[in-house]
């Protein structure tokens, strides 16, 4: 790594601090206005809880840099925790029931990716009619009640501790970032989906195949999502029908907060880590502070708003 | 003399630490096309942007008709009468010529858009123009860059400017299209419009400019009246030495076919069928929607034939699309650089290496990679500091340079090249001419297609001339004329 950074780094660079900085006032801010903000206890329940957003978003980053967008996410979620708690209630061992698990949500993401290259849809609109249908069969699968899960192994994919200190989610989450980070700065794949994002038709006629890319782009988002799916099974000890609700919002705000371009093309993931942070700590903070829930929705919409503003004037 | 139209004094501009214009001072007069020459990068295209309010001068004044202005934003260039022709298409493909022809300046009654008035009146620009016969409902995404290019200028003559600049407008265009633009550009001048010519095209500024002015590396040179003034002074001015051929020598000697293309038609093209020898430059020429960019679509999957084949050193090929034509082993340059060619907002280096990136087994391979465009930075002699910088912040020739590299770093055995030096300076066209006679002594089977004739005559080895999506001729470029090919392009025999 050399220091050198030429004008136009230096400038990218400075532009995404932005949220860096936004995420050290805010933790400067609560730490003054709250005695309880700044404890370990606090601040490891804050990364557990964030856990859950960032895993999606982390996907959401590759569909967004694509130039697509994904609002099946939460369905998935709800979906493939369904399918891995009826597993299990049906006797099958926790790796299967894991394993099938995200492997159908590999596998639904990539009907989106069908859907967008091959079926030619837009993405806001095929992820939308996902949603409806998974939503539909989550519910008729599971008729409306939660699925139980007793398995002890299984539960401490959630609920575990290392070091009787830290949450295992968030060991998920780092082994995530870290993963999502080399695939995209450091293999081939990362290049495309950037280039995709950025100029298509250059994409295409510089040999890159576009249709497989989507699909496994789409279908990383699917895997992720049903990642997130056990975590949250798991934590709460059953599937429930109508969980990750509105989850795609907050990945979607993670990952505008940390500076990618919803038009595709531009962006990062370490910024995306911070957006989900962001949203975390601000969550965290209102609870703190004594907030009501509802004015906990408007802070966190003028802040999101705040955000894409400052963004714009670059 | 009488007060400039427009005069620009001492203008400073950076962006970040690079100077691009050093204290340049520009004059135009009513009644006069005057040329802005200097090699890609000079800061031609940044110079006029200051004009056009598009970015902010450092430092030094504007005047207009002699009086101080500031013009900060493209609507108080318009409120001058100074309108422009930006060097990259500016057009919304989604929407309509008409559409775009009123976009920002819509006739409105009662507050709803006068769709009628607005068709009429785009049909009297078009046929200023001299393309009364296109339609102004079409979507702009389907005309072909040359004609988006007549409706850009169109659009610019509109607006009634006093002052025109036109930012290379006939690096898209046709013999034919130019032809037409000159009339225009000597009607305009009659009416006392003053016209700032922005080309590289030699022939073009000598046949249809008073004045010259010239930029090298940012700093203003001088301004010469052209009557008088010798081709190779102007060069000099330019890149401050003589230069020496303009086209280099062919050097290649072709081998045994390469490419075999039987009877292809699909789409515009019909029926084409042609040879193409290893270490052979054949040159494809055409007016606009002859089909050669059609048939080069064809050969690199982007567009099913409907029938005939192309065999590639004996072997039938039937690519599907882009990533199958590279594996069998074609390159193809597109002629639209930032619809086709360019991510803009990637690196000069990420650009480079899209067709392939250096890797094992999926892992990007740094060093590689950067070992890789250096050598082709070097190859091409592209302007910039650093591979890092976004493709967005080189100058157009610059850009065209990197889309050339993309090809190179793939080894092709058949190169088609669309329009491959339009925008480059007389330098960096030689540059390119060195380059394509070096690939054709490796074996490259080269694919030209070309609007500029010199070009064509001089870098090629036969020339396939089409007209109407049919081949009309295959000539020896020894021998051949400027007439001979026009002839054949325009279905005469
Ligand atoms: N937005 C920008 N940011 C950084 N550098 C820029 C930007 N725009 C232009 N430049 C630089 O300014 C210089 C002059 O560019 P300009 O486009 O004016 O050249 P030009 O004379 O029009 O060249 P060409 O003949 O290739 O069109 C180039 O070195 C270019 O890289
Ligand atoms: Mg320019």
């Amino acid at each position: 790594m050399t220091l050198q950074l030429n004008w136009s780094q230096a400038k990218t660079l400075f532009q995404r601090l932005g949220s860096v900085i936004g995420l050290l006032l805010l933790f400067i801010v609560l730490s003054v206005l709250s005695p309880d903000f700044l404890t370990t206890g606090n601040l490891l329940t804050v990364l557990r809880q964030v856990s859950i957003n960032a895993l999606i978003a982390f996907g959401m980053t590759f569909v967004i840099l694509s130039g697509g967008i994904d609002l099946s996410v939460g369905a998935i979620l709800a979906f493939t925790g369904a399918i891995t708690a009826s597993l299990m209630a049906a006797g099958h061992g926790m790796v299967l029931s894991v394993g099938a698990g995200l492997a159908l949500g590999a596998v639904l993401g990539m009907v989106n990716g069908a859907l967008v290259s091959w079926g030619r849809v837009a993405p806001f609109i095929a992820t939308l009619g996902t949603v409806t249908l998974l939503r539909g069969l989550t519910l008729a699968y599971t008729q409306g009640s939660p699925i139980p899960v007793t398995n002890p192994g299984f539960a401490m994919l959630g609920g575990g501790y290392i070091a009787n200190l830290i949450p295992l989610p968030v060991i998920w989450m780092a082994v995530a970032f870290i993963l999502c980070g080399f695939l995209l700065r450091g293999t081939v794949f990362g290049r495309h989906v950037v280039a995709i994002g950025g100029n298509e038709e250059a994409a295409r006629l510089s040999g890159v195949r576009i249709s497989p890319m989507k699909l496994a782009i789409y279908g990383l988002s699917g895997l992720l999502s049903a990642f997130a799916g056990v975590v949250l099974t798991s934590r709460l000890y059953s599937a429930q029908a109508t969980a990750g609700a509105g989850y795609e919002l907050d990945a979607i705000a993670a990952v505008v907060l940390g500076g990618t371009s919803l038009a595709g093309g531009r962006g990062w993931l370490f910024g995306t880590l911070i957006g989900a942070l962001l949203i975390g700590f601000l969550n965290n903070g209102l609870n703190l502070l004594g907030v009501s829930s509802f004015y906990q929705q408007v802070v966190k919409g003028i802040v999101i708003l705040i955000a894409v503003l400052l963004d714009r004037r670059q | 003399m009488a007060t400039p139209l427009v005069s620009m004094h001492d203008i400073h501009k950076a962006f970040g630490p690079v100077k691009v214009l050093e204290g340049v001072d520009f004059e135009l007069i009513a009644g006069e096309v005057h040329a802005l020459m200097g090699e890609n990068g000079a800061g031609k295209s940044t110079l006029m942007k200051i004009l056009t309010g598009i970015y902010a001068p450092d430092s030094g004044t504007i005047q207009v008709d002699g009086k101080p202005v500031s013009i900060t934003t493209p609507a108080d260039a318009e409120k001058y009468g100074i309108a422009i022709i930006h060097q990259e298409l500016n057009l919304i493909p989604a929407l309509s010529v008409a559409d775009n022809l009123f976009l920002g300046r819509e006739i409105q009654r009662f507050g709803l858009l006068d769709r009628k008035a607005m068709v009429k009146k785009a049909m009297e620009w078009l046929a200023q123009v001299g393309m009364e016969k296109l339609d102004p409902d079409t979507l702009v995404e389907r005309l072909s860059v040359g004609t988006q290019q007549m409706v850009e200028i169109a659009r610019a003559l509109g607006q009634n400017a006093r002052v025109l600049i036109m930012d290379e407008p006939t690096a898209a265009l046709t013999e034919h299209e130019t032809t037409t633009l000159f009339k225009l550009i000597r009607a305009l001048r009659e009416k006392g419009t003053g016209i700032v010519y922005v080309s590289h095209r030699m022939e073009e500024i000598f046949a249809l400019c008073d004045r010259i002015s010239v930029l090298r590396d940012g700093k203003f040179v001088g301004t010469r009246p052209v009557p008088g003034l010798a081709f190779d002074e102007v060069v000099k001015m330019m890149v401050g030495r003589t230069l020496e051929a303009r086209f280099p020598a062919r050097t290649s000697t072709p081998g045994k076919v390469r490419l075999q293309v039987e009877h292809i038609s699909g789409g515009m093209v019909k029926d084409v069928s042609f040879d193409l020898r290893s270490g052979e430059v054949l040159g494809v020429s055409g007016l606009l929607g002859a089909g050669r960019t059609e048939l080069a679509r064809l050969l690199f999957g982007l567009d099913k034939p409907s029938e005939g084949r192309v065999l590639l050193d004996g072997e039938v090929v039937t690519a599907t699309n882009p990533n199958q034509a590279i594996h069998a082993g074609f390159g193809f340059l597109t002629e639209d650089r930032k619809a086709q060619g360019l991510v803009l907002d990637l690196s000069l280096r990420e650009n480079v290496s899209l067709p392939r990136v250096p890797a094992h087994i999926g892992l990007v391979d740094r060093r590689g990679e950067k070992t890789q465009t250096r050598g082709l930075i070097e190859a091409l002699k592209i302007r910039t500091r650093d591979m890092e910088l976004n493709v967005s912040a080189l100058s157009g020739g610059n850009q065209q340079k990197v889309v050339l590299a993309k090809w190179l770093a793939l080894k092709p055995r058949v190169l088609i090249l669309d329009e491959p030096t339009r925008g480059v300076d007389v330098g960096g066209k030689a540059e390119i001419y060195h380059i394509i006679n070096q690939l054709a002594e490796q074996g490259v089977a080269i694919l030209m297609i070309s609007s500029e004739l010199p070009e064509v005559l001089a870098m090629s080895d036969r020339i396939l001339v089409m007209h109407e999506g049919h081949a009309t001729a295959l000539l020896e470029a020894h021998g051949a004329t400027q007439e001979t090919v026009m002839t054949a392009a325009t279905g005469g025999h």
